[in-house]
């Protein structure tokens, strides 16, 4: 069976999805608290194939402002994967990685930005390196891109980008937690259409 | 006060005075805000990819600048717009993210614009303002009353049209 949108994704698939996401974010979070020399632990990720504008509501409506990182895959598998993080997480990020007061997020500086990116590289790298190794693909992933914006503005790029035929997104929801705080990022898994059945078979599952 | 009409993504409507649109964050997306002013009918759309699919023909047809426009024409028509006088402001189409070893990343934006304009030349309708492109998301706000168009955004302000 060939695949026109990602609805008809089984239950199964996205528990192959969410175990990737929970190996991928695993790595990930070791490599965060290392970045940001501090413990963070990770809940379980939860997986969704949601529609556009329900995440924007999800993410606090169309018009909150996010930082969101975003990579181009390439290689054996197409596709765009976004680590969108809110403004107080960016915040914390910051103040360990730069020691910086006072951030604001709409107009970050240059410095800003190279260590945002730094983040987002490592986060969505750990995620795709769990993707490729699990279903035997070489993927590549591009130089980060950082924008801050509406989130709503920013959800829609990754779909239009892969000339979406509908409005449904893998969305990946990470909660971190430290010692006085519980931070929520989130990341987005849009694959091109052919991708996705390249991706089940390289996981050995029929669509 | 009316209260607002939200216009969600890959959607439009067309309304007689007096009514007020909103679109929010348009990205890459393209809003279209109809207008015949001598009738007070307008309508806005939200725009999301350039062409319709042909091959895909149970696609959403708000979702293309092709196939949306004529749409929104046709309900204004039918409400006793007049073509000639029908005018068009537009807004959005932004490059939202600078992908440093990929250049055709980042496009669709402007190939949006791009359409939208090609489409409503073929429809014969003027642009008589336009905020598009560069690299910020955009909410669009239309009042029929009098074909206003308002750009709000995170860092520019909010702009009139």
């Amino acid at each position: 069976m060939s695949i026109k949108n990602l609805s008809q994704l089984s239950d199964m698939h996205i528990d192959v999805l969410r175990e990737i996401g929970n190996i991928g974010a695993g790595n990930a979070a070791t490599s965060l608290a290392g970045l940001l020399n501090r413990k963070i632990d990770m809940k379980a990720p939860v997986v969704r194939i949601m529609d556009i504008a329900n995440v924007d509501n999800a993410l606090g409506g169309p018009e909150t402002p996010v930082v969101a990182i975003l990579v181009e895959l390439s290689g054996d598998i197409r596709g765009i994967m976004m680590f969108i993080v809110s403004q107080h997480f960016t915040k914390i990020m910051l103040k360990s990685l730069l020691n910086e007061e006072n951030v604001d997020c709409m107009r970050l500086t240059d410095m800003e930005r190279s260590a945002i990116s730094e983040i987002g590289n490592i986060m969505i790298g750990s995620y795709v390196s769990a993707i490729s190794e699990l279903a035997n693909l070489k993927i590549k992933i591009s130089v980060p891109a950082v924008t801050s914006d509406m989130v709503g503005s920013l959800l829609t790029v990754p779909a239009a980008e892969m000339g979406a035929v509908s409005d449904e997104i893998i969305f990946v929801e990470d909660d971190f937690k430290n010692s006085n705080n519980s931070i929520s990022a989130n990341m987005m898994l849009v694959p091109s259409l052919d991708s996705v059945e390249k991706l089940m078979s390289g996981l050995g599952i029929d669509l | 006060m009316n209260e607002l009409i939200t216009i969600g993504i890959s959607d439009m409507k067309v309304l007689p005075s007096p009514a007020a649109f909103a679109t929010y964050a348009l990205g890459s997306c393209v809003g279209v805000c109809l207008y015949d002013a001598a009738c007070k009918v307008g309508g806005l759309g939200h725009i999301m990819l350039p062409y319709f699919p042909k091959e895909n023909p149970n696609e959403k047809i708000h979702r293309y600048a092709d196939t949306c426009l004529p749409e929104m024409i046709k309900a204004m028509e039918y409400m006793g717009c007049c073509r000639s006088r029908i005018t068009a402001k537009i807004a959005g189409g932004a490059k939202m993210f600078n992908v440093a070893d990929d250049c055709g990343f980042g496009n669709i934006g402007a190939r949006n614009v791009a359409a939208v304009k090609e489409t409503l030349q073929k429809l014969k309708v003027r642009i008589i303002a336009e905020d598009t492109g560069l690299n910020y998301g955009r909410t669009v706000y239309f009042y029929t009353e009098d074909g206003r168009m308002v750009v709000k955004s995170c860092t520019m302000g909010v702009k009139t049209f």
